[in-house]
């Protein structure tokens, strides 16, 4: 079942980039998550939703509040239907790159977030799913 | 949205005043390494204090600017990164290695005093 306050932003341009990070930001402090991180959800969100304009060209980053009995989190969900990846192994690694950027993107983000999970299948997309806890 | 470039003195001061999308990014490292040129500037001081984020293509971008501008005869300071977006660079895995930072515009601007006090001094002599 769908939390109600789930946000999904459609990605297809750069400028949705920054829809979406600003979306995890607003999310991020309704739901109480404070000091570094909103910055660090909004910045994880870039890396990923950048990752989805430049090897898929579309796709799509759904946030979920997260409320568990003891803690606060919010999920994050990046989801395309692109070439997928074809060594994830290999993704992870910081300095690996098959596009125009440091190779810091998915490795850095891990690192930012908790809970990280990348699934993806040649031709069928990749989805990266993220969690981060207060 | 672009960034607004002021010329002040021999110096150029581009402050970002909202969320930049990549193409903005890039836009202003043409601009100012063309300006450098057309004004003969000897420093650029690249304001960041209101950019909320800093993600890898960012810094990335704003490492090629300083060298960039250092290729073209000027030196860059970067000023105002937040202390939660140093916090995520740093996380991130992200650095500014050989690039100029200060806290804020003024302490950027005096470290660009010191740092072209030698040019002018050689011009002076002639």
């Amino acid at each position: 079942m769908r939390d109600a306050d789930e946000v999904k932003v459609s990605i297809s341009s750069e400028a949705d980039v920054v829809t979406a990070r600003e979306a995890g930001r607003q999310m991020a402090s309704e739901i109480g998550l404070n000091g570094s991180l909103p910055t660090l959800i909004a910045t994880a969100i870039s890396e990923v939703s950048r990752n989805i304009i430049q090897y898929a060209g579309k796709g799509e980053i759904i946030l979920r509040p997260l409320h568990q009995s003891l803690k606060t989190g919010i999920m994050i969900i990046a989801r395309d239907k692109g070439p997928g990846i074809a060594d994830v192994e290999q993704a992870m690694k910081d300095g690996y790159t098959t596009g125009r950027g440091l190779g810091l993107g998915l490795p850095g983000t891990r690192r930012l977030m908790d809970e990280f999970e990348i699934v993806s299948k040649k031709g069928k997309g990749t989805t990266v799913t993220m969690k981060k806890w207060m | 949205m672009r960034v607004p470039i002021l010329k002040q003195g021999q110096y150029l001061i581009a402050t970002i005043q909202s969320a930049l999308t990549d193409e903005d990014l890039l836009q202003l490292r043409d601009e100012l390494t063309d300006r450098v040129g057309k004004y003969r500037s000897r420093g650029v001081i690249v304001d960041v204090t209101a950019l909320d984020i800093m993600d890898s293509f960012a810094t990335q971008t704003l490492r090629a600017l300083a060298h960039m501008i250092r290729l073209r005869g000027a030196e860059t300071v970067i000023v105002g990164v937040q202390p939660e977006v140093a916090f995520t660079m740093v996380q991130l895995g992200l650095t500014l290695e050989g690039i100029s930072t200060a806290l804020d515009l003024e302490e950027g601007l005096a470290q660009l005093n010191l740092k072209t006090r030698g040019v002018e001094a050689r011009e002076r002599r002639g």
